[in-house]
């Protein structure tokens, strides 16, 4: 099949920026949608220009690093996948499919569809851990945890970090992200020491980075590659009020 | 050089112990001092950059993504392996240790393997405390499946998603130290060279992926946890930008390369669909737990799987291999799949498949449970084929996955640079010729959390250097090469992208250096990819500049890399004649098309020194010594 593309291109950061339109010819279905780039991307090598920088790396769902809004939806059409999950069976010959990096204030463009989402780690880094030295632990079998429990920890540690839920966001809000971080710890055993620390500190780096609060859109569970729910947003807020309540600081 | 694989003496049992009290160490006092390099954000490097940190040791970490969580460890499924022995099924060290070693078909360094699976336990407990939500009973604790290759239940996961757990737990690991200032995140940064001083690793050159430009970074060790280089097949299930570039480059300064041809080809991946395929995905070991392997009876058999009756199915894994049946280690499954292609019973659209049946386990079990136990992995398989495993058999096919070979490390996981580390995958020391599932995972986070703490200390307390600052030649002249290399591609402008040259080589490799090698093969490949490698230098086309974002150009040094290694990829394979675990020569075979391992000349790890491009390089042999198992012909039948 044969698609129209319509492509954020800048240079870097301090650049402008613009949408640039290409062909892309001959498509498979059964391409991912990085293949589809990538063919435009030889083509665009072999005549001399610059090739579409988008970030990329696992292929697979899994790494976080792909990042692109297609058709203004992150991570394109389809529910629960990442960009590079998508393939094109789900579009139809002659689109037209506008693809551009996460818009978000707090990820500046680096170029063209590549972002920079360091906020993230500065957020992970105020608090998203267990403070365990290595050679610490106890046997792994004395911290018993229910079944139930553990899955939904695993819900929610399933977050891949993408940023998608910023991008989707229109307060660019980047609640779902912590929810998940806070859930996983707030439904095991080894969180709780830290537990009130935890979520007052990432609340607040959350904030002082300037990323939004949440008023309840859903868009982001909505394009959540890994289908993270709503529900853990509420999970932060109980306990973001009951440190709040509890606290001493 | 004599290798010294430092191997401390003592009963197997004994050595980590009694090794681990004649380490030196270094005064906790005097620790920040000390400013550690570390290459690399896997579970080796993010574990062994945490716990360095910990210790109190100055840490700067480095990665070419955009954060340290995106390191390929990520996309790791199946799970991790202790000897736990929670399922009660006799499982112990000793046994853990005997299968690693045999599964790695007695090419490993035994003591190496005896102390991974001594560690293994500390791993599950660290990571379990680091709030890893594995997998559990319904009574709390901790669940464990089999797993590839082994006939006990040792192996804890956390769904399909083991690796991307015990990553995001070494990574919350490492953040907690950046947000105590002992380590420092350098993102988006490539590592393109080792800067050698006096004969001492005191740094390394990167690029800043983001604006181009060079820096230098001085440390008192350098601690490489790069990965695999099986990306140099073009096709695997690595990460896009999974390369070989650190580890070649060290290679280049002075680092022993070991047994490069021991790569792994993975049986239960997604088949290719087209010429513009970029990767390939890979289908956790685990589902071959319920999924039954089988192909048509009748060449040419065209109809739907579901409506080819049992008897005319070839379970042609259960038919050969009646106790290990579906559960056969990597290499024997793989190569069984390639016979039953070879034979022209290859299903799919491009006859280059095999089915995965899970009808049978639907129905034993239930659609719920297998959903419960696989969902992410039959989600994964729709969203690339557009097809429901949960009613039609999956097609699955051989990718490459992983690679035993790496830099030559001693016991203490120190390359033939003094104070040059290699751990992970990128070294060579654990899994021989084969490693089985559940296995790397291990390694990764053994290496990290468990022994470079210990043996670095040791490096560092025995050392006296003088200051070295990034003022110092060795620097500059790093710098300088590095950036004419860059210069000199940039300046080609030919008529071939990069990918297209890697393609090229790829494909070679896969077909005469893949599931199986013949000398007539490998010979030829020999001489063409010189040929390959001058054409590069001659028509390659770069877009953009040396100052700024340019994947290109990142593509491009990593390709130019690919095709020096292959060489000594390929050389490798030659030499050994024999057949071993992953490393397949159709010359060496026993009657029923098993590998058929030569002992008497070839118990050895071949660690090659690079001796300049296009000489040939000069083998040096360490000498396996087993003084606790028996060599035995594996036999899975």
């Amino acid at each position: 099949m044969n698609l129209i593309l319509k492509v954020w291109r800048q240079k870097n950061a301090s650049s402008e920026g613009r949408l640039v339109t290409y062909e892309a010819k001959g498509v498979s279905p059964d391409m991912s949608f990085l293949e589809m780039l990538d063919v435009v991307n030889e083509g665009l090598i072999l005549k001399g220009e610059d090739p579409i920088a988008f970030d990329h790396d696992c292929r697979e769902g899994i790494c976080g690093m792909c990042s692109l809004m297609i058709k203004g939806c992150a991570h394109g059409p389809e529910r629960g996948m990442a960009s590079c999950e998508l393939h094109m069976r789900s579009f139809k010959d002659g689109d037209t499919l506008t693809i551009e990096p996460f818009r978000a204030k707090l990820f500046p463009v680096v170029k063209d569809l590549v972002v920079d989402r360091s906020a993230f780690d500065r957020i992970m880094a105020a608090g998203g851990y267990v403070s365990v030295n290595t050679g610490s632990a106890v046997e792994a079998n004395t911290l018993l945890v229910p079944k139930e429990k553990s899955e939904l920890a695993m819900d929610a540690a399933a977050c891949i970090g993408c940023g998608a839920c910023v991008a989707a966001c229109p307060n660019a809000s980047a609640m779902l992200f912590v929810s998940a971080k806070i859930s996983q710890y707030a439904l095991l055993p080894q969180g709780d020491p830290e537990r009130r620390k935890r979520v007052l500190s990432m609340r607040r780096a959350m904030d002082e980075e300037g990323f939004g609060n949440c008023s309840n859109e859903a868009e982001c569970e909505a394009v959540c590659p890994k289908e993270i729910k709503l529900s853990n947003i509420a999970r932060l807020n109980w306990e973001f009020l009951r440190a709040s309540l509890l606290s001493k600081e | 050089m004599i290798l010294n694989s430092k191997v401390p003496e003592g009963l197997l049992e004994k050595k980590w112990d009694n090794h681990r009290f004649n380490l030196k160490l270094v005064n906790p006092a005097n620790k920040r001092k000390f400013e550690i390099l570390v290459v690399g954000t896997g579970l080796a490097g993010s574990s062994a950059a945490a716990s360095l940190a910990e210790l109190g040791y100055s840490v700067k970490v480095f990665c070419l993504q955009d954060s340290p969580r995106r390191a390929h460890s990520i996309a790791a499924q199946g799970g991790i392996n202790a000897a736990k022995n929670y399922p009660n099924d006799g499982d112990s060290i000793y046994r853990l240790f005997y299968d690693t070693i045999k599964g790695g078909d007695f090419r490993a360094r035994e003591a190496n393997v005896y102390r991974l699976a001594q560690v293994s336990n500390a791993i599950i407990d660290h990571c379990v405390a680091l709030g890893v939500p594995f997998a559990r009973e319904y009574g709390g604790t901790l669940a464990n499946r089999s797993f590839g290759g082994a006939q006990v239940s040792r192996t804890f996961y956390a769904r399909g998603q083991t690796g991307q757990q015990l990553l995001l737990g070494a990574y919350s690991a490492l953040m907690r130290q950046v947000a105590s200032g002992r380590a420092q995140v350098f993102p988006r940064r490539e590592m393109l060279d080792v800067v050698v001083v006096d004969g001492v690793a005191r740094g390394i050159t990167v690029r800043n992926l983001v604006t181009g430009a060079l820096e230098s970074h001085v440390g008192h060790a350098v601690l490489l946890c790069t990965g695999g280089y099986g990306n140099v097949f073009y096709l695997s299930t690595n990460a896009a930008n999974s390369n070989v570039t650190a580890t070649w480059r060290a290679h280049k300064r002075g680092a022993f390369f070991a047994n490069p041809c021991f790569t792994q080809i993975h049986p239960t991946c997604i088949p290719m669909s087209g010429d513009y395929q970029s990767k390939l995905t890979l289908m956790s070991e685990s589902l071959r737990n319920d999924g039954r392997v089988w192909v048509p009876k009748k060449k040419g058999d065209l109809r739907p799987p579901n409506q080819i009756p049992g008897e005319e199915r070839d379970y042609y894994l259960e038919r050969k291999y009646p106790s290990f049946g579906n559960l056969v280690p990597r290499d024997v499954a793989s190569r069984a799949a390639k016979q039953m292609i070879d034979e022209g019973l290859g299903v799919g659209p491009t006859g280059l498949a095999v089915y995965l049946d899970f009808a049978d386990a639907v129905k034993r079990l239930g659609v719920d449970v297998i959903r419960e136990k696989y969902a992410n992995l039959f989600d994964m398989y729709y969203h690339i084929t557009g097809e429901d495993p949960y009613k039609v058999p999956m097609r699955i096919y051989p990718a490459v996955h992983y690679t035993m070979g790496g830099l030559w490390v001693d016991y203490n996981l120190m390359t033939t640079i003094p104070g040059l580390f290699c751990l992970g995958e990128a070294n060579f020391s654990d899994h021989g010729a084969n490693r089985l599932g559940a296995s790397a995972l291990m390694q990764g986070l053994a290496d990290g959390y468990f022994i470079v703490p210990y043996t670095l200390g040791d490096y560092l307390a025995g050392s006296n250097w003088g200051k070295v600052e990034v003022a110092h030649p060795a620097f500059k002249e790093s710098e300088k090469a590095v950036s004419e290399q860059t210069k000199k591609i940039l300046s080609i402008r030919g008529k071939r992208t990069p990918t297209d040259f890697h393609k090229q080589l790829g494909l070679l490799l896969w077909n005469q250096c893949g599931m199986s090698r013949s000398e007539k093969g490998l010979k030829e490949v020999l001489t063409k990819i010189p040929q390959i490698r001058e054409e590069f230098w001659k028509n390659v086309t770069i877009t953009g500049e040396e100052g700024e974002f340019n994947q290109v150009l990142e593509k491009a040094g990593r390709v130019a890399d690919y095709l020096e290694f292959a060489e000594l990829l390929v050389r490798d394979a030659l030499h050994r004649k024999e057949s071993c675990g992953g490393h397949f020569r159709e010359e060496y075979q026993t009657p029923d098309n098993e590998a058929k391992r030569d002992d008497a000349n070839f118990c050895y790890v071949a660690a090659w020194e690079f001796k300049g491009l296009g000489k040939e390089p000069l083998l040096h042999k360490e000498p396996l010594q087993f003084e606790s198992v028996h060599l035995t012909q594996r036999n899975y039948q």
